[in-house]
C-alpha cells in the first residue's frame, strides 16, 4: 500500500511518499499559498516516484494549512503527526520536542507514538524558527549558519522572549561591543530554556528526539540538552516527522 | 437533533430586550449584576428585575483600552467597554448596579464605572472558610439590602424575601435538571445549546416564564433521550469545560471543541453548574439574609483561597457525567483561574488519569489557529484512549 503524508507548515512544505519501509520525500517553501505549494510538492513527489495520484490509496493532511486541502482524505493535527513521526525515526521516543516555523510544542508519547499530553507555546513567535530568523537577520546572518557561527561561544543572558524585544535586545547587545557569536549562543540557550520550561511541566521523558526546522540548529539542541539533563536525538529527516506522520497515520487509516 | 424548543431561546435575546423596555415604561425597576456572588433574591424581593450585564464580546475592548490597561483580562475590558459606550441595552436599562470584589481588575475598574452608574461594590470575603466569613458577607448583603431600599425606594420585607427564594430555587432547579440530562450518553443537548439557554435566563424579565421555558426544553430533551437521538454520534469523546466563564460571544473554545469533534457534556464554570450546584435553605426558622448568604459564600470561584469547592465539584462532574477530557479555560491576564490550573491539572491527572487541556486565549479571533491544533489534537487524543 502506497500513502501520502502532507505537512503544511507556516515556513515549508512537507511531504512523504510511504511504500511498506520505503519512503521518499520532498521539501518546498510554502510560500503565500499554503493549497498551491501543497499540490506542487505532492505532484513533485509522484514525478520522483514515476506514480500516477490514482496508485497512492490515501493522503493524510497536516500542519496549519491542512484545513485548506481539498485533495487529501483525511486531516490530522501536527500534535498526533509528530508523535507518530518521531516513534518511526527514533523507536521508543516518549518526548517529542518539536520546534517548527511559528510554533514550538513539546508532545509526551507512550513510547509508541501515541500523545499522552502535550503543551504548545501561544501565539507569538518567541521560541520559535521565525524567531531565530528574525534575530538571525538582525545581526546580518543567515538563519543556517547560525549553528556554526557560535560554535563554541560564551552565551550571553538574553532575557526578553518576545520577538519584537529580543530584537532590539541584540541591537543593544551589538552596541555595547558584545560579539555576535556570543548573542547567537544566547539566542539559542533562551530558545532551548522556554522550550526545557515546557517539558518541564510534562515530565521529562527517557528518549527525547528533537523535529521541526530548528532541530537542524546544533546550538539549540546542544543547549536543549544541558537545560534537559538529557541526551537529544536528532535525525537527518527530523524535519519530515509530521509528513511522515501523517503517511503512517494515512495506512492505518486506509487499513480501517 | 436539536430540540425545537431552542428555536424560542435563540430569540429571547430580542425578545428579553423589548420585555424589558416595555416593564422599564410600566416605571419597574432594574437592577444590573455582573457576577453569580450578586444575590439574585434580594432584587426580586425589592420588586426590581435583576438582569446579567453585558461582557463577553470583544467589540467594546477597543474603547475600554483607551482608559484600562491593555493586559488585564477580556472580561474586565468587555464590561467596562459597553458601559462607557453605551452599547449595552441592560447596563443603559439598569436604575442600579451590583458589582463585587472578585479579582483585583475587576474592583478596580468597578472605582471608575461607578461614575456612569449608582452602583454598590459587595466586598467578598477571600475564603469561606474562616470563621468569620459567612458573618462577614451576611453583613455586607444586609449593607447591600439597605442600598437597595434607599436607592429604589422600597422595603425588603422578610416574607418577600422568602418568596423570592422559592422562587430563585425553582428556577436553579429546573436548569439543574437540564444540565443533568447531559448526563446520558451521547448527550441529547449539545454544550452550545446548554450554553445559549443557561445564557439567555439571565436577561429573562419574568422569572417564572423563563422556568416554564426550561421546563419545556427538558421535557423535549427527554423526548430525545427516550428516542435514544443525540446531536452527536456514539463514542464521541465527552468533555467537561471549566474554568473562566463563557457567555454568548465569548463561547469559541466550546465551539471549536464541538467542531473539532468533542461533546461538551457539562459546564462547571459560573455560567453554568456552579451556581444552581446548590440552593438556598428555605427553613422558615431561619434569618432569610443568611440563608442567601450561605447559598452565594459556597460558589467555588478561584478568588476564594482556598477554593476546594471546585476541585469537589469538578470531581463529582468526572464521575457523574462519565467525562473523557477535562478542559480548562482561563482568559488572558486572569491570574486566579490561571495560577489555579496548575492544581487542577494534578488532580485531573493523578486521581482520574484523564487528559486535561489548559487554554489561555482572549475573545479575539487571532489566535483560532492555534486553538484549531490544540482542541483539535486533544480531541484526537481522547479518540485514541476511546478506541
Amino acid at each position: 500500500m502506497i500513502t501520502v503524508g502532507i505537512d503544511v507548515g507556516s515556513m515549508t512544505t512537507k511531504a512523504v511518499l510511504l511504500n511498506g519501509h520505503e519512503w521518499s520525500s520532498v521539501i518546498r517553501p510554502t510560500g503565500c499559498s499554503p493549497r498551491q505549494s501543497a499540490r506542487e510538492a505532492f505532484d513533485e513527489l509522484l514525478l520522483k516516484a514515476g506514480l500516477s495520484a490514482g496508485a497512492i490509496s490515501h493522503i493524510t493532511g497536516t500542519g496549519y494549512g491542512r484545513i485548506m486541502l481539498d485533495f487529501i482524505n483525511n486531516a490530522v493535527t501536527e500534535i498526533t503527526c509528530h508523535a507518530r513521526g518521531a516513534h518511526y525515526l527514533v523507536e521508543g521516543t516518549d518526548l517529542v520536542i518539536d520546534i517548527g516555523g511559528q510554533d514550538s510544542k513539546v508532545i509526551r508519547t507512550d513510547g509508541q507514538g501515541n500523545v499522552i499530553d502535550f503543551a504548545m507555546n501561544d501565539k507569538c513567535a518567541a521560541g520559535t524558527g521565525r524567531f531565530l530568523q528574525v534575530m538571525a537577520s538582525a545581526l546580518g546572518a543567515d538563519v543556517s549558519e547560525l549553528a556554526a557561527l557560535s560554535r563554541g561561544a560564551e552565551p550571553v543572558e538574553i532575557s526578553n522572549m518576545c520577538t519584537v524585544f529580543a530584537e532590539s535586545e541584540v541591537v543593544s547587545l551589538l552596541a555595547q561591543g558584545v560579539t555576535k557569536e556570543n548573542i547567537i549562543a544566547g539566542i539559542h540557550r533562551s530558545v532551548a530554556r522556554r522550550v526545557a520550561a515546557m517539558a518541564g511541566r510534562l515530565g521529562l521523558g527517557s528518549l527525547v528526539t528533537f523535529t521541526g526546522g530548528v532541530a537542524r540548529n546544533a546550538g539549540v539542541k546542544a543547549f536543549l540538552a544541558e537545560e534537559l539533563g538529557a541526551e537529544i536525538h536528532v535525525v537527518a529527516a527530523s524535519q519530515l516527522a509530521g509528513a511522515l506522520g501523517a503517511a503512517l497515520l494515512a495506512r492505518e487509516m486506509a487499513k480501517d | 437533533m436539536r430540540p425545537e424548543t431552542m428555536r424560542i431561546v435563540d430569540d429571547l435575546r430580542d425578545q428579553n430586550i423589548l420585555n424589558l423596555e416595555h416593564a422599564k415604561r410600566d416605571n419597574q425597576k432594574i437592577v444590573g449584576m455582573y457576577c453569580a456572588y450578586s444575590p439574585k433574591e434580594l432584587v426580586l424581593a425589592a420588586g426590581a428585575l435583576p438582569v446579567s450585564l453585558c461582557g463577553t464580546k470583544q467589540e467594546p475592548i477597543a474603547a475600554a483600552e483607551k482608559i484600562l490597561p491593555r493586559n488585564i483580562c477580556p472580561l474586565i475590558k468587555s464590561s467596562f467597554g459597553f458601559a462607557i459606550t453605551d452599547t449595552c441595552p441592560y447596563f443603559r436599562m439598569s436604575d442600579y448596579v451590583i458589582a463585587e470584589t472578585t479579582c483585583d481588575g475587576k474592583k478596580k475598574m468597578f472605582e471608575m464605572l461607578k461614575d456612569y452608574k449608582p452602583m454598590h461594590v459587595l466586598h467578598l470575603p477571600q475564603g469561606t472558610n474562616r470563621p468569620g466569613a459567612l458573618k462577614w458577607w451576611t453583613d455586607e448583603l444586609y449593607l447591600l439590602k439597605s442600598q437597595l431600599e434607599e436607592n429604589l425606594g422600597v422595603e425588603i420585607s422578610r416574607e418577600s424575601l422568602r418568596k423570592a427564594i422559592k422562587l430563585v430555587n425553582k428556577e436553579r432547579l429546573a436548569m439543574r435538571k437540564l444540565h443533568e440530562l447531559n448526563k446520558v450518553d451521547p448527550a441529547p443537548l449539545s454544550g452550545l445549546d446548554m450554553l445559549t439557554t443557561l445564557w439567555m435566563k439571565g436577561f429573562n424579565v419574568d422569572v417564572e416564564e423563563g422556568i416554564e421555558l426550561i421546563n419545556q426544553l427538558a421535557e423535549e430533551v427527554e423526548e430525545i433521550v427516550r428516542l435514544g437521538a443525540s446531536p452527536f454520534a456514539a463514542g464521541t469523546p465527552r468533555i467537561l469545560l471549566t474554568g473562566c466563564p463563557v457567555g454568548l460571544g465569548s463561547e469559541k473554545v466550546l465551539r471549536l471543541l464541538e467542531e473539532c469533534g468533542g461533546s461538551v457534556v457539562g459546564l462547571e464554570n459560573c455560567s453554568g453548574f456552579k451556581t444552581v450546584d446548590t440552593l438556598v435553605d428555605e427553613d422558615e426558622a431561619r434569618d432569610p439574609m443568611e440563608a442567601i448568604a450561605e447559598k452565594y459564600l459556597q460558589i467555588p470561584c478561584s478568588c476564594m483561597s482556598h477554593n476546594e469547592g471546585r476541585f469537589d465539584l469538578i470531581d463529582r462532574m468526572i464521575e457523574e457525567y462519565k467525562v473523557d477530557g477535562v478542559v480548562d479555560l482561563t482568559w488572558q491576564a486572569c491570574h486566579t483561574y490561571n495560577v489555579e490550573g496548575e492544581l487542577l491539572s494534578r488532580r485531573v491527572k493523578e486521581k482520574y488519569d484523564l487528559p486535561y487541556l489548559h487554554l489561555e486565549t482572549d475573545y479575539s479571533t487571532s489566535d483560532l489557529q492555534q486553538l484549531q491544533t490544540r482542541i483539535g489534537a486533544f480531541i484526537e487524543l481522547l479518540n485514541r484512549r476511546k478506541a
